[in-house]
């Protein structure tokens, strides 16, 4: 088979672009496992209900993607707080198979009553932004937008967690809660605040995708299995490590299919995500465990 | 006496095994024994994940990875090569174990959350590349000839014909639970659990113990998939491998007490009962997911030792009755 050298050029610009968003997915991830070791697996529905959020803000008040995801950030704040409260406070020192368990049950929660509100069709934001033609590549609009968007947000929370007061006692928690305790820093709110950041990532994550793919409320959970693999790549508790996962998963769904056929692309991902986990369990940029 | 006294929890959990067994035999109803044939096969899975659980505190995510293969592989001998059940049951077991064992010496080195993810993704993994593995149907899967049931004395005979297959995996399963709860081997598992580090310097050989302990809870897990996709006569990549599954089974270790021999049998009872009184019902019909997530999140929030370790603690005297 002769593979064009354009279209792999295509492609893979493609993969990257869509790496930044999967990287904003797996930062939410990431973070909650670094400040408080547990696994979020009501991730992938949270991502869906922000791309219900923008769908919504969108459709019913006519808001432009962009200043609607502002809002999608913070009901998705708001909803990992609240989460926090309601089913992780009590359980944060359990073993790790309780807050797995509850994290599930969040997830069972969304899906059964998303299912229920918003039935199985699926939906789409009709929101274009049109293309931009670079020789032989075409680049979507709302894809360079979201990627642009991506990378802003990554710079917003690593601002956020080296140059503000909160931002310093959430990594103060995430290296020594008891330590941090004694410093006076209230544990409680800061790892509610945490798992609100964590959300609210991914609730921008989902708006994003949103705006280029339809979606249904199951959509979040392949975002959730690939934030999995990101967030193992690039080490587990490191947001910078996501990001660059991110752009690394972007890329391998971009090459791929060039060589064989698309639906290999999830045998090598998970294949890949095991053998890091065994060999390098700390990810591939993490020095810290 | 005292041989009842020591045996009782084995008494009391055959007994209350029993009875569920017993119920489709005695009314010969089909609705009862396809009811009955959910049930036990919950309890068979969730029996045998709580000796990995239960006993050792390892949380498979993805178990029913077992389930699929084992499924995959004794369906494949049928349908294609023309074997009996039973071979093939046997291959599925094997498989499954031959599986474990592999990867037991790869992924128990991962503790905690680790070990958890690396189960999914070996799952998904699975998934995925049956999904392209074309001697086995790829994406489509593969049909039962409808004639095979012919050996089995047809179709209506090969039903009642697995539903006894699967009360005699069952009993099999929780003896073999009941046997590792009170040996030396499932000390060592208990010892794990409670500290890894600990259990290797009072001279238990951790790796290898998980290891067997996790051959062991997927064997079982491998023949139930022959068994089921026989009686379902086809099989695909996303009701094999389904994670969702995966997760029902340890909801019912947990609901009815995680490392007690009894509870994942009133655990899978009480699910079962109450998905099925969730999704007939008019009201909860709709929500039934959202209505068993909040009566999940309840029990692993307040009764983390589920309904046997909640007895345990606050009824001594039931102690030696609920193993």
């Amino acid at each position: 088979m002769q593979i064009s050298f354009d279209l792999i050029i295509a492609s893979l610009i493609d993969g990257l672009l869509l790496g930044f968003v999967y990287g904003i997915a797996a930062m939410g991830l990431t973070l909650i496992w670094g400040v408080m070791n547990v696994i979020n697996l009501a991730h992938g529905p949270i991502i869906a209900l922000g791309m219900f959020s923008l769908y919504f803000i969108f459709d019913l008040f006519g808001l432009n993607p962009y200043v609607a995801l502002l809002l999608v950030a913070i009901l998705g704040l708001l909803l990992g707080v609240l989460i926090y409260f309601v089913a992780v406070h009590r359980v944060i020192d359990a073993p790790h198979l309780s807050t797995l368990l509850a994290t599930f049950s969040i997830n069972m929660i969304i899906i059964g009553l998303g299912t229920a509100a918003f039935s199985a069709s699926p939906r789409n934001v009709d929101f274009s932004l049109g293309s931009l033609s670079l020789g032989p590549v075409t680049l979507l609009g709302t894809r360079l937008v979201a990627a642009v968007l991506a990378v802003a947000v990554t710079g917003g929370l690593y601002l956020f967690l080296y140059r503000t007061r909160p931002g310093r006692y959430i990594r103060a928690v995430a290296n020594n809660r008891d330590a941090a305790e004694l410093m006076g820093v209230p544990s409680a709110q800061i790892l509610a605040l945490s798992f609100g950041l964590g959300t609210m990532l991914a609730a921008i994550a989902g708006g994003l995708i949103a705006t280029f793919f339809p979606f249904t409320i199951l959509a979040g959970g392949v975002y959730e299995l690939k934030s999995f693999v990101i967030g193992v790549l690039g080490g587990l508790g490191n947001p910078v490590g996501a990001l660059l996962g991110g752009l690394i998963l972007g890329m391998l769904e971009g090459i791929i299919p060039a060589f064989m056929p698309t639906t290999w692309v999830p045998v090598l991902e998970f294949l890949l995500f095991v053998l890091i986990l065994l060999v390098r369990p700390q990810g591939l940029f993490g020095a810290r465990k | 006496m005292s041989t009842v006294r020591k045996y009782l929890g084995l008494i009391v959990t055959i007994g209350v095994l029993l009875m569920l067994v017993a119920w489709p035999a005695i009314t010969g109803k089909d609705i009862t024994r396809e009811t009955t044939f959910t049930i036990l096969l919950s309890v068979a899975l969730a029996s045998s994940l709580n000796i990995l659980l239960g006993y050792t505190g390892y949380v498979s995510f993805g178990h029913v990875v077992f389930f699929g293969l084992g499924g995959y592989v004794g369906f494949y001998l049928m349908s294609a090569q023309g074997m009996s059940l039973w071979i093939s049951m046997l291959a599925g077991g094997v498989s499954a174990g031959v599986l474990a064992f592999l990867l037991g010496k790869a992924i128990l080195r991962l503790r905690g959350g680790y070990f958890a993810l690396a189960t999914i993704g070996i799952n998904e993994a699975m998934r995925a590349f049956i999904n392209n593995f074309e001697p086995f149907g790829g994406p489509t899967g593969m049909t039962l000839n409808f004639s095979v049931y012919r050996d089995y004395g047809g179709a209506g005979q090969a039903l009642w014909l697995s539903y006894y297959v699967l009360a005699a995996l069952t009993f099999i399963v929780l003896i073999v639970s009941y046997l590792v709860r009170t040996s030396k081997f499932g000390l060592g598992l208990l010892a794990i659990r409670e500290d890894e580090d600990a259990a290797e310097v009072m001279g238990v050989n951790a790796p290898n113990v998980k290891t067997w302990a996790y051959v062991l809870s997927a064997i079982i897990p491998g023949m139930l998939g022959v068994l089921f996709f026989f009686k379902n006569g086809s099989i695909e990549p996303a009701p094999a491998f389904r994670l969702h599954f995966s997760i029902e089974m340890i909801v019912m270790v947990m609901l009815g007490g995680q490392g007690t021999v009894l509870g994942p049998i009133l655990g899978a009872y009480g699910y079962q009962s109450l998905r099925g009184f969730l999704l007939t019902s008019p009201i909860f019909k709709d929500i039934q997911l959202a209505v068993a997530g909040v009566l999940l999140l309840v029990i692993v929030l307040f009764v983390p030792a589920g309904v046997v370790g909640w007895l345990r603690q606050r009824v001594p005297v039931l102690r030696r009755a609920l193993q």
